[in-house]
């Protein structure tokens, strides 16, 4: 079948997509953070980001519970921390910060997706905490981007760059 | 300084690159060009290096988020529910249902919308269009698709509203869609729109799906057999996921 086309999130999902401590996965493992950069070096303050990764055990299986809802005021609770869910949603502050605090997937990479106003259909990239073969097959000057630098223990600093000269590895699955 | 830019410009930047495009069928024809300069935001906000393919069939991303009866509330569905009072607008029924690329169900999956009200307001405090807001709208809603991938809101019909993107913008009415598929590679942000709206030769947003056919599947049809008797009037809206998902995934989902 013909697949419905994307459009971009706009700038107004703000009161709509984000969800309380939606990049706090888990406490006690590490934290993850960046800036997203634009073409011109510039910080965007409205994109946002989803997370989607294995749990320490490698396992994928995820668990329901991301968006947990008060059932008498409707009110978005978010997890209640006792199941891992792998799926963190985050947007990026005025400053076009974000941060992640999560485990340590046991297939070695975190997969991201990323929205923005004018960005018109998402992007998919990895952050990798190991390494595999795809990894491995990129020309280090563009693996680089895919990779996080550890500022102190247990604190990864990963900046997304839309475009320009440390533009990030951006993946297709076809 | 630069004249402001107008409408004839966007117009003329649009027409160029529709002709440009592959033909219809092509798969990128088919989806948003993320190069789309008339939409002004996205010069700088686009990749210019190729995507780097991947073809793993142990791909994390063949996975996905799971959601659950916790994760909705009662009147998620209901937008003209949320509040005291009834919101201002035109009441309607939005239903349809989401598959993936082989037209197979995508059941248990999460459907999440907004949209400005009646008047063409956010309620977003960087929305600063001088419409009226309504204090009995917020326009958020959230859903999870049945058995069938069946999903349905009964909301207000949006306004249009003007931007800043060249002089004298204005956004055809649309409601936010945000969709899961079973895998993290189905993942689809989009807009829907509604039929004969006359704003569509103008939006660059729109029109950044270059293909004619490809623009049709972002429009919703009247439907009379969903409409509410005395209550709302219908329109239905399907929904195709694009990217691969794991054929394993299929059972118990």
């Amino acid at each position: 079948m013909n697949p419905t086309p994307s459009q971009t999130v706009g700038p107004f999902y703000g009161y709509a997509l984000p969800i309380p401590r939606g990049g706090d996965l888990a406490d006690g493992g590490i934290t993850v953070h960046g800036y997203v950069y634009d073409g011109a070096g510039d910080r965007v303050p409205d994109a946002l980001l989803e997370f989607w990764q294995a749990d320490p055990s490698g396992s994928l299986k995820g668990a329901p519970g991301t968006l947990r809802r008060d059932q008498v005021s409707g009110e978005l609770l978010g997890r209640h921390g006792v199941d891992f869910t792998g799926f963190g949603r985050v947007s990026t502050d005025a400053d076009g910060h974000w941060t992640l605090r999560t485990l340590v997937p046991g297939t070695g990479y975190i997969s991201v997706c990323v929205f923005a106003r004018g960005l018109l259909h998402h992007l998919y990239t990895r952050i990798y905490l190991g390494r595999d073969a795809f990894l491995d097959s990129l020309p280090p000057e563009r693996a680089r981007t895919l990779v996080p630098v550890e500022e102190r223990e247990g604190v990864h600093r990963f900046d997304i760059h839309l475009q320009g000269e440390n533009e990030t590895v951006f993946i297709d699955f076809g | 300084m630069t004249p402001p830019l107008t409408q004839a410009d966007i117009d003329r930047e649009i027409a160029e690159l529709h002709r440009r495009a592959p033909a219809g069928g092509d798969r990128q024809a088919a989806q948003a060009l993320r190069d789309f300069a008339p939409y002004r935001s996205s010069v700088l906000r686009h990749p210019k290096q190729p995507l780097v393919a991947i073809k793993d069939p142990e791909a994390g991303e063949l996975t996905g988020p799971v959601f659950g009866v916790t994760d909705v509330a009662p009147f998620d569905s209901d937008l003209t529910r949320q509040h005291l009072g009834e919101p201002l607008g035109e009441r309607i029924t939005v239903q349809g249902r989401v598959l993936d690329r082989d037209g197979r169900p995508v059941r248990g999956q999460l459907v999440e919308i907004w949209q400005a009200n009646a008047s063409g307001r956010y309620l977003h405090q960087r929305d600063d269009h001088p419409a009226p807001l309504d204090p009995n709208f917020s326009g958020v809603g959230r859903c999870l698709t049945d058995d069938e991938g069946g999903y349905k809101f009964t909301t207000i019909k949006p306004g249009a509203y003007p931007w800043r993107n060249h002089v004298n913008a204005w956004r055809p009415a649309h409601i936010h869609f945000s969709v899961f598929g079973t895998a993290f590679t189905q993942r689809l942000v989009t807009q829907m729109y509604f039929p004969n709206d006359p704003l569509f030769p103008y939006d660059p947003v729109l029109n950044s799906v270059t293909d004619e056919r490809a623009r049709q599947r972002l429009i919703c049809a009247y439907d009379h057999d969903l409409s509410v008797p005395e209550w709302t009037l219908g329109y239905r809206w399907d929904i195709v996921l694009d990217g691969p998902a794991a054929t394993w995934m299929e059972e118990g989902r």
